[in-house]
């Protein structure tokens, strides 16, 4: 088109009148105009929005008779939640759930010893929380706590017994020694250096092993004082063997969990480094488990740890009946593990490799100084993901015969004592209030860590 | 460059043992070392075992006479004439049928619910975000306990068996329904839906290089449909509806007849379904939300109207986030069939890994088999991921 045409056309429009007062606009603000600009805009989210509603109204009510406004909250046995027995409409029995919960959480431990899980839970607690909360001081010790003392401690403790008093007592003189050569190394050129003046100090500053001994004290310390209470205590009333077939629970569940982490963490470190390494048959073994454990699902591992791991050592080393898929679940969710870490250790950039190896520093250094903490902190969100994947999977012991949680839970269903035809939604119930609020615990965290990390990056 | 070179200073000779290189090596062969010494005890033990407990070895047992019934099969397969090889078999199909039934529901489930997220009605956002945190928070088996034991066991017994429109009867053994019997020139209509599914990729093909030669857009849908659907059907008329059905009949105690789905698969594909449609949600949201808003904007201000501005931008480049993830979603599910174990539905490791371990005691050819089998899924899926991947990357600079 030319500029004439354009010029020439009378296609052009002027408006001579004035328009008629339009009504004014519907409110933009206020909840009736929320409503309808989120509930009622157009004719398909108002049949969506209907829908909602219909579902919500026919579900929620009924949701809340049955597990509040007709629940039973206390009685003994069965008759409490019988409908025709006490003469009105049952809901949920929690009775049964007030009168079994220590079996839900210590399985068939001995009553007269679950103080010993009790000390074990608060000892987990304070390590997650010594772990996970940000501003938790000293967090090498609480690493130290969290993946040595507290798995030997819970091993003493829950398993109690001659073979594992007899490893605590090692360990015990272990710990004395090394802090009396300690007090002696930090004593004695100290008392001989007032004596003797400057001549011993070159032969005091020429012994690495003396410098090295400095650094660890603090944790030789803390080693002495848990294993020292748990030594008084078994002193005291004494730690007789639990079987670990007694166990369950709650107990078991955590249990399952924990070892799944404290093992699966510096597992899946050690295979993600061998993975990036540049050797190339570390890599290879590194990548074929890695694939290998990823692409096959845990019940077979479970199974393989359950029925093979016994063939594979000698006859009178078969392991414990829990051990199996303990060690089953710590290698499966070391492959996740490594995975995530592998993520974290591909985001650093370059630089802090090259910064680190110009330096001077050694690989081992490099990555326990420079790399690895910069890369674990920013997959914590990651590493939290696999563990609530870890600890939904836990259920799957159920399967090999170990009494987990859920496994207690479907034990008391078939008990008569609570036989109801309320008792399994009950029991469901509980159960589903339990791992969600641990698994939405654990993912709420995660978020929190993503948003602190992201920090940086906001504008 | 000059002519007069220095001589670069030539690097100390450091002592062997500070050498990388030979460190590598070192390093090396003892792991090798390690990792084969540890095989070799492990296998040595294990014969040594195997021969105290009087098991046999090897795949032998391939050819026995299985000597159980499995209650769902998709091919023949009896206790009295059947070997182990078939039960592993008829396990690995019904593995299979669940996981590609479950796969399909869970993908249109999880599409919706992740939409469903973002859709500016409130209500529905809130509903699908309760539905994800729920479901995603707890475990499969707690799930599949439920769907198993609270809601398809408390049906009434086959007696009293709910009947539903259609013939179809619900109770405590499953859902029975009519199932068809083909008769005599039914094969001419499968044919007409093959040869109805070629002509509409055909047609495809076709419109697609008509539209970008010409800028002709056709209704691919429609036609789509019509060669898929209305195709066969008119064969099916045609040739005179060669197909009736065998109706369940209300016995005394039970009924007879008819096409029976068990409850166990009921179960297990619900749970399969609903759990993973949770995560897919989760994937397709981030997929959305990904393509950022940039690209719809300019889809509007070149004059797309929602429906293409979806179709034509959105959907493609979300599509290139929502699929290394959907596919690792759907290996999941595949994995985590194996769950059917605890509710008793024979999948391969309910069958093979469960009853054939037991029977012969094998343990290190059941387990191994089992295993191989789900890791030739895995990794023909990562293979077939990787090509995708690299056709779907974004090609730079």
């Amino acid at each position: 088109m030319t500029d004439a045409t354009t010029e020439n056309a009378p296609n052009f429009f002027i408006r001579r009148e004035t328009l008629p007062q339009e009504a004014a606009p519907l409110s933009v603000a206020g909840p009736v105009a929320w409503i309808r600009s989120n509930l009622f805009n157009g004719p398909l989210n108002t049949i969506l929005t209907l829908l909602c509603a219909y579902i919500v109204v026919t579900s929620v009510p009924g949701i809340l008779r049955f597990y509040f406004i007709d629940a039973v909250w206390s009685g003994t046995n069965r008759d409490a939640c019988l409908a025709d027995k006490i003469g009105r409409p049952v809901g949920a029995c929690w009775a049964y759930i007030a009168d079994r919960y220590q079996y839900f959480i210590y399985g068939s431990y001995p009553i007269s010893e679950r103080w010993r899980v009790n000390i074990v839970f608060a000892m987990f607690a304070l390590g997650i929380v010594w772990m996970l909360w940000n501003k938790a001081p000293m967090k090498k010790l609480g690493a130290f706590f969290f993946f040595v003392l507290l798995p030997i401690s819970a091993y003493v403790l829950l398993l109690g017994g001659p073979s594992a008093t007899g490893f605590l007592h090692i360990l015990l003189w272990v710990l004395l020694a090394l802090t009396a050569y300690y007090a002696v190394l930090s004593f004695v050129p100290g008392i001989a250096r007032f004596y003797t003046g400057p001549a011993l100090l070159a032969v005091e500053e020429a012994a690495p092993p003396w410098k090295r001994f400095y650094r660890p004290k603090r944790l030789i310390l803390m080693a002495l004082v848990a294993f020292g209470i748990i030594a008084l205590l078994e002193n005291a009333v004494g730690l007789p063997r639990v079987d670990t077939g007694l166990w369950g629970g709650m107990t078991v569940t955590f249990l399952v969990a924990a070892v799944g982490i404290v093992f699966s963490l510096p597992l899946g470190v050690v295979l993600a480094l061998g993975r990036r390494s540049k050797l190339p048959i570390i890599q290879l073994l590194s990548v074929v488990f890695i694939e290998f454990v990823r692409g096959v699902p845990l019940i077979t591992v479970l199974f393989m740890a359950n029925t093979m791991l016994p063939l594979f050592v000698p006859q009178e080393y078969s392991p414990d009946r829990l051990l199996r898929p303990l060690v089953g679940v710590a290698l499966f969710a070391a492959a996740y593990m490594a995975e995530v870490i592998r993520g974290g250790l591909q985001a650093m950039p370059k630089g802090q490799y090259e910064g680190a190896m110009s330096l001077g520093l050694g690989y081992w250094q490099m990555m326990r100084l420079i790399i690895l903490p910069q890369a674990l902190r920013i997959v914590i969100p990651g590493i939290v993901n696999t563990f609530i994947g870890l600890f939904k999977d836990t259920t799957l012991v159920t399967i090999v015969g170990i009494f987990d949680f859920l496994r207690t839970i479907e034990a008391t269903l078939v008990d008569p004592t609570w036989a109801t035809p309320t008792t399994r939604g009950t029991g469901y119930a509980f159960a589903a209030m339990f791992y969600f609020l641990c698994c939405w615990g654990m993912s709420r965290y995660s978020i929190s860590v993503e948003k602190r990390l992201a920090a940086g990056q906001r504008r | 460059m000059s002519t007069v070179s220095t001589q670069p200073p030539q690097p100390g000779k450091a002592s062997l043992f500070y050498d990388p290189k030979i460190r590598g090596y070192v390093y090396q062969l003892v792991l090798l070392a390690l990792v084969v010494f540890v095989i070799y005890e492990a296998a040595s033990n294990a014969i040594e075992n195997l021969r105290a407990q009087k098991i046999a070895s090897g795949f032998g047992f391939w050819h026995n006479a299985a000597g159980f019934d499995v209650n769902q099969k998709l091919i023949p397969f009896s206790a009295s004439g059947s070997t182990y090889g078939q039960a592993f078999w008829v396990g690995l199909l019904n593995t299979l049928l669940v996981a590609s039934i479950g796969i399909v529901l869970a993908t249109f489930l999880g599409f919706f619910i992740g939409v469903a997220r973002l859709s500016s009605n409130w209500i529905l956002a809130k509903l699908a975000m309760i539905y994800v945190e729920v479901v995603r928070n707890l475990p499969l088996l707690l799930q599949l306990f439920f769907w198993y034991n609270a809601v398809l066991k408390p049906l009434p017994e086959a007696r009293n068996s709910i009947a539903l429109p259609g013939n179809i009867f619900l109770n405590n053994r499953g859902l029975i329904a009519p199932s068809p019997i083909f008769g005599p020139g039914f094969s001419m209509v499968t044919l007409a839906l093959f040869i109805g599914i070629i002509a509409a990729i055909g047609f495809y093909i076709w419109s697609k290089r008509q539209q970008e030669a010409t800028g002709k857009q056709y209704p691919n849908g429609l036609i789509a449909l019509a060669l898929i659907l209305v195709l066969p059907l008119i064969v099916f008329v045609i040739i005179g509806m060669p197909l009736t059905f065998d109706l369940p009949q209300q016995g005394r105690f039970n009924l007879t007849g008819g096409f029976q789905i068990f409850p166990e698969f009921v179960a297990l594909l619900v749970g399969l379904t609903t759990y993973t449609a949770a995560f897919i949600a989760e994937v397709v949201r981030a997929g959305i939300l990904a393509v950022s808003r940039g690209q719809t904007e300019a889809a509007h201000a070149l004059g797309l109207r929602p429906g293409p501005t979806l179709k034509l931008v959105v959907i493609p480049q979300a599509m290139r986030v929502i699929i290394p993830p959907l596919t690792s979603n759907y290996l999941n599910l595949t994995k985590n069939s194996s769950l059917a174990v605890v509710i008793g539905y024979p999948d391969l490791v309910q069958v093979f890994m469960g009853t054939v371990l037991n029977q012969t005691g094998q343990a290190v050819e059941m387990v191994s088999i089992t295993m191989a089998v789900y890791l030739t899924i895995s990794l023909v899926t990562s293979f077939f991921m990787n090509i995708y991947n690299k056709r779907m990357a974004l090609v730079e600079r």
